[in-house]
């Protein structure tokens, strides 16, 4: 078996613990919880960090609450934990679409939404989900904490905002009524990566779309965004005509890689195929 | 470093290297070989054990991760010379053929259980589908599980922790 | 859980009570004292000139024991290997690397860790050369020549082979009122057991014996190439192959890392420990298909199949270590005239190098079987569909009838005992066939695309009679020898192993069946080359066909024995005695009768036995059939695919096999539904591409994908049950049946869901991406890059 090479290992049980380790070990230290992607990259010898901080213990990051018109999710609940949430469920059907087909229900029992996100994936679910929801993420340092909205969070594959010496400590998904919202995947199999995978949160006055947020990924989009199909969709009739519609719109500004999970045509059809689906759904639990 | 991990209830003290993977530590440093391992990137689920209470791949976790924690491995399924109902269950319903996915299997099979006591055919396929078999082609671990559902008889709780136990 | 079942029938598995508590002892679970631990530097480049090996970095590392390289093992005259095709493979590279991934150096250090960590500090000096990773470029005028060390060699070509009559066949196409054409890859597979291959290997310096535990398929057949290739005494090997965590053909083959560990231990006088990583295994050890077939059938326009003709580029890798019986280049790959009666059928196929893994190996298709089958009936379907008549009519009109056999195929194969038509009527009406047709209609009219795929197979299995069928020189019979105990308890020694299969259990009954004792009083000590007699090992089926048959032969043996043993205690004929479930009893006299346990303690005791019978209850045996078996079954796949994402989800599994007598029913339906989800990976996800460069595109689980529990559905089986005439028992084996038999059945639903496209064949693995292009008219090649 693949084994990772020497580091030195630190446990923190708290956010300024962790932080000041950050600031001991400097910018060859990364911060481990799952350890789901980071792990098996050290075993292949293509993370090499020469210290890890575990914030596995960190409890004060494992939460999920509602805080006025706020959802809050601690970095490190688990996907089993967003899964598994009925406050989430109630609020946004998305994470539990999502969360269903990200990796399987042992790998969710261990990997953290904080890890997710910071892994920066292009194929990561999480990710596109956020974006739909308009989240914002909170980021902690020495000299305090930043916020930033999460379709500012990547600044591209596998990298983030997230500084030396920061830590993403909380996502913040705004709560609005009037709405819903749902993800769709398309993979070779159960706890694949996706091949594309489209989320939407759609917001209805009476037969209109009043407002709209979509979130594509492994597909190349930037921000994990669909950003010209929200725009077109913003105003319009809520039926099939404009989901379709959007979806071409997504579908002709993404741009993704051909790899061995697909060639770039066929993931350029799906983000159109996904997003009029998402939309759909959305909208349909929007009137229910 | 030195670490202490409770395994089957058992406490051990150990001083590892930080980069020991948690089932070399059960394998190579406590000779619990009941735990296999499968590939290299957490996909085959070979390797399942509990820990606190809940399934987890153990090659993507390091052993200094379970320092102060609790493991239940295959080796802790029998409990006073009797055997758990899932371990019935894969004997019953022959949900197993070369054994080296099984005790992954029956980890998670018990968590479930613990968790869903009347799992369905799908709940049951959904809690496994992190784990390969290339053997049964599941339809009888599926049923074994159905029949420890049916059969719970002597179960033991995934947890092995003092606290969770008392809790 | 201790069972009192005798004979054949559902027992609980013996060996289960280990596996489920942990106990079971696997190659890595072997801890000696001492022991070193090894690990294997590979090759990045696919094809590169080999400049220099600096391995003192690694040999300064503090846990390191030893490096060995080529030129070491040169120097032992170890530098290369025999292939299991009688070609040779390097152990370690020396001149040249063939492939990614080949191995170049093995690093002995005192822990697992330091082992790898050395790896690194390995600089080898590569000269890249040219790539051939495409079969269809290899005999190109402008290919590199992979084999150049092998003087005088210009191509990379290794051979040609035909079987059938090509000029009748050609004849009978050219008469026929309808012919269909019809190109089809089977892409190269990997078994990927979850167990990757391993070694333990203990050199004993001052006895000179050499212990190793490892995952052989074939502990027998290792002892004898081991004894080859290192100029070992024989006796002085001993082959252990414990519990192993699968096997599907991959464990047949030696491989560089074996020879190495015993080349570790021999060179530190220490116990040496080598096991592969996954993607070590997906890498280097054998594959399975990789065959580019053009296949064309023909048949009058009433729907009579006449012919089937086919040419096949095979690739073999960059050594040819195909596994098969040293005749047969091919395999049994001309079994492809499948179920039917044919006037003729006719096969050429030609073996190249690539710069790909060596291999070739038997991944659970009965030696090139699968491939067989699924060129004949996806050509089937291919004539269904262009003569405009049901895929399941056109079979029945073809199947072969009971009263043709025994039946010699177009190319001689000869079959031993079925009854076709009955086998695929049940499947039909378990599947509700006619209704599914019905829903089918219903569905196409609303744009919903769903299929129905059958297949009907024949394979032959049991290698083999030893006249025909050897590998490397070892013919393929198996030996078996049945001791029983005083006390009337027995210990079998078989020569096959068990990676799964549940051999302890199975031939304990078989024991158990014919000596009328529990099959718990009966032990199977099989997988120790010191402990049980000489036989090939588990492959192609051929455990039950052969073993089986061994272990019925020499229990029958013992049970004659135990006739005169009897005569003596009961003071009458021999010839006189009857035989019932257990015991002896004079004709007549139902009363005057003695069970085996009686007879075994007398043939123990004092008891005067007559002239010529020597005591005790044992015999030996060694099998050679007379035949191979023919096992088959009707196969039915319901498949819905999304016509938006080209996802293919299969509803239903319909399988009806005919495997002769069955043992033990759970067991056989174990071995089915293994095979069938190993179908479904096969047709749905299972696939290792090759980009330009020669890089493995499939070297991980996160890339190589095998089936879940959630693409599998819950597996409908039927039999029919229809003895092999020359089997003891009349079975006839199943392990591969159904990894045979399902890839072909899903690829026909899938196709027939897409026939409103007009599509009437796609490659596997039918990927989303694969029927989304194929939907689109422009599929691509799924054993390149996806570019």
């Amino acid at each position: 078996m693949q084994v990772p090479s020497h580091f030195e290992y630190e446990r923190a049980t708290g956010v300024e613990e962790v932080l000041a380790l950050l600031a001991k070990y400097g910018p060859e230290a990364r911060v481990v919880a799952g350890g789901h992607s980071l792990l098996p990259m050290m075993k292949l010898r293509l993370a090499t960090p020469d210290a890890l901080i575990d914030i596995n213990d960190v409890s004060e990051l494992s939460y999920i609450r509602v805080e006025g018109d706020e959802l809050l999710i601690g970095a490190l609940v688990r996907h089993a934990e967003l899964l598994a949430s009925p406050v989430v469920a109630e609020h946004f059907p998305i994470f539990r679409d999502a969360e269903r087909v990200i990796a399987d229900p042992i790998v969710r029992n261990r990997g953290t939404i904080g890890g997710s996100l910071c892994q920066a994936d292009p194929s990561e679910d999480l990710s596109a989900a956020f974006a739909a929801v308009r989240a914002t993420v909170v980021i902690r340092n020495a000299d305090g904490s930043r916020t930033l909205p999460v379709r500012e969070f990547h600044t591209g594959p596998y990298e983030t905002e997230v500084g030396d010496g920061e830590l993403l400590t909380e996502v913040r998904v705004p709560i609005r009524p009037g709405g819903s919202s749902a993800y769709e995947k398309v993979d070779r199999r159960a706890g694949d990566w996706p091949l594309a995978a489209a989320g939407a949160a759609l917001w209805l006055d009476g037969g209109t779309v009043a407002d709209v947020g979509i979130g594509l990924t492994a597909v190349g989009a930037k921000h994990f965004v669909a950003a010209e199909a929200e725009e077109y969709l913003r105003g319009r009739p809520a039926d099939e005509d404009s989901f379709a519609e959007a979806g071409r719109i997504a579908a002709e500004h993404c741009d993704p890689v051909a790899d061995q999970r697909g060639p770039a045509d066929y993931k350029r059809h799906l983000a159109g195929e996904l997003t009029t689906r998402v939309l759909r759904r959305a909208a349909e639990r929007a009137r229910t | 470093m030195k670490i202490t991990v409770t395994v089957n209830g058992q406490e051990y003290d150990r001083d590892v290297e930080p980069r020991l993977l948690l089932v070399h530590f059960l394998r190579d440093e406590l000779g619990l070989t009941g735990t296999h391992w499968g590939c290299d990137t957490s996909n085959c689920g070979v390797c399942t054990v509990c820990l606190d209470g809940t399934p987890v791949k153990s090659c993507t976790v390091l052993a200094v991760m379970a320092d102060g924690k609790s493991v239940r491995t295959v080796e802790g399924l029998e409990q006073d010379g009797e055997l758990d109902p899932v371990q019935k269950g894969f004997v019953e319903c022959h949900g197993l053929q070369c054994g080296f996915c099984t005790p992954g299997m029956l980890m998670t099979s018990r968590w479930l259980l613990d968790n869903n006591p009347d799992p369905s055919d799908h709940e049951v396929r959904e809690a496994i589908s992190g784990q390969l078999c290339r053997c049964t082609g599941y339809e009888n671990i599926v049923r074994a599980v159905r029949w420890a559902a049916e059969h719970p008889g002597t179960s033991t709780s995934t947890s092995t922790s003092e606290e969770e136990v008392t809790a | 859980m201790t069972d009192t079942h005798t004979g054949f029938g559902r027992m609980h598995r013996k060996e289960d009570a280990r596996f489920i508590r942990g106990r079971g002892t696997y190659v890595d679970d072997v801890r000696l004292q001492g022991m070193l631990y090894g690990a294997v530097l590979h090759s990045p480049h696919a094809h590169a000139r080999i400049i220099s090996v600096d391995t003192s970095a690694a040999e300064a590392h503090p846990k390191v024991k030893a490096v060995i390289t080529g030129e070491t093992l040169a120097s032992l005259n170890l530098a290369w290997m025999p292939t299991l095709s009688n070609d040779v493979q390097a152990v370690l590279a020396t001149d040249k690397v063939r492939f990614q991934g080949q191995e170049v150096a093995f690093v002995v250090a005192e822990d697992h860790y330091s082992a790898r960590d050395a790896l690194e500090l390995i600089d080898v000096d590569y000269e890249p050369l040219p790539v051939v990773a495409d079969a269809r470029r290899a005999l190109d005028d402008d290919a590199p020549v992979i084999r150049d060390d092998v003087e005088g060699r210009t191509d990379n070509h290794i051979f040609d082979w035909e079987a059938g009559d090509r000029r009748r066949t050609d004849e009978v196409f050219a008469g026929a009122d309808v012919v269909v054409a019809q190109d089809m890859l089977y892409p190269r597979v990997h078994p990927a057991p979850l167990e990757t291959c391993g070694m333990v290997a203990d050199m004993d310096k001052v006895t000179g014996k050499l212990t190793v535990w490892t995952t052989t398929q074939a502990p027998h057949a290792h002892r004898t190439l081991y004894a080859l290739v290192a100029g070992l005494p024989e006796h002085k090997i001993r082959v252990i192959s414990p519990d192993i965590g699968g096997g599907f053909g991959n464990k047949v083959g030696i491989y560089p890392g074996y020879v190495c560990a015993i080349v570790g231990s021999i060179v530190t006088g220490k116990p040496v420990k080598w096991m592969e990583d996954r993607s070590e295994n997906l890498m280097t050890t054998s594959f399975a298909r990789d065959y580019h077939m053009q296949g064309e059938i023909a048949a009058t326009r009433e729907g009579k199949i006449l012919a089937v003709r086919v040419t096949t580029l095979a690739d073999h890798g960059a050594f040819n270590g195909s596994a098969q019986p040293t005749r047969f280049p091919a395999g049994f790959f001309h079994v492809f005239t499948g179920s039917y009666d044919l006037e003729a059928a006719h096969c050429e196929v030609t073996g190249v190098y690539t710069n790909k893994a060596p291999g070739g190996v038997a991944y659970a298709c009965s030696f090139r079987i699968t491939e067989a089958v699924y060129l004949v009936e996806r050509l089937v379907d291919v004539l269904a569909g262009e003569l405009g008549v049901d895929p399941a009519e056109l079979r029945l009109k073809n199947l072969l009838r009971p009263d043709q056999f025994p039946y010699t195929c177009a190319t001689g194969w000869e079959y031993d005992s079925g009854d076709y038509a009955k086998t695929l009527r049940v499947a039909l009406d378990m599947a509700g066939y006619d209704e599914l047709r019905a829903e089918q209609a219903e569905k196409r009219a609303h744009g919903e695309l769903m299929g129905i795929g059958l297949s009907f197979f024949t394979e032959a299995v049991g290698a083999g009679p030893r006249k025909h069928m050897d590998i490397l020189g070892l013919g393929m019979a198996d030996g078996a020898e049945l001791r029983v105990h005083p006390t009337g308890k027995a210990v079998l020694r078989i020569s096959v192993q068990s990676q799964g299969q549940g051999h302890e259990t199975t031939f304990a009954q078989i024991v158990s069946q014919e000596l009328g004792i529990p099959a718990d009083d009966v032990e199977v000590v099989h997988g120790d080359t010191d402990q049980t007699p000489f036989g090939l090992g588990t492959y192609g089926s051929r455990s039950t066909p052969v073993s089986g048959a061994a272990a019925a032969v020499v229990t029958r043996k013992v049970r004659e024995r135990a006739r005169l043993v009897a005569g003596a205690m009961l003071e009458a004929d021999p010839g006189d005695l009857e035989w019932e479930a257990g015991r002896w009893y004079v004709r007549g006299d139902q009363e005057a009768g003695v069970t085996i346990k009686d007879i075994a303690m007398a043939a123990h005791g004092n008891l005067e036995l007559p002239e010529g019978v020597e005591g005790h209850l044992d015999a030996t045996t060694v099998y050679n059939p007379p035949n191979l078996t023919y096992p088959y079954g009707a196969y039915i796949c319901v498949v819905d695919v999304d016509p938006g994402t080209g996802k293919v989800s299969v509803r239903r599994f319909v399988a009806v096999d005919d495997c002769g007598v069955r043992i033990n029913p759970m067991i056989v339906e174990g071995q089915v539904h293994g095979g069938l989800a190993d179908g479904i990976g096969m047709a749905l996800m299972q696939v290792m591409a090759f980009d330009d460069e020669g890089n493995h595109l499939g070297a991980s689980f996160m890339d190589y994908l095998l089936p879940t529990s959630m693409e599998c559905p819950s597996w409908e089986l039927g039999e029919t049950v229809t003895p092999s005439p020359h089997h003891p028992l009349g079975a006839k084996g199943v392990g591969e049946s159904a990894t045979v038999g399902s890839p072909v059945a899903v690829v026909n639903a899938v196709v027939d869901a897409l026939k409103p496209y007009g599509v009437r064949h796609a490659d596997m693995p039918l990927t989303p991406a694969n029927v989304w292009r194929t939907i689109q008219g422009r599929p691509f090649r799924t054993d390149l890059a996806i570019t």
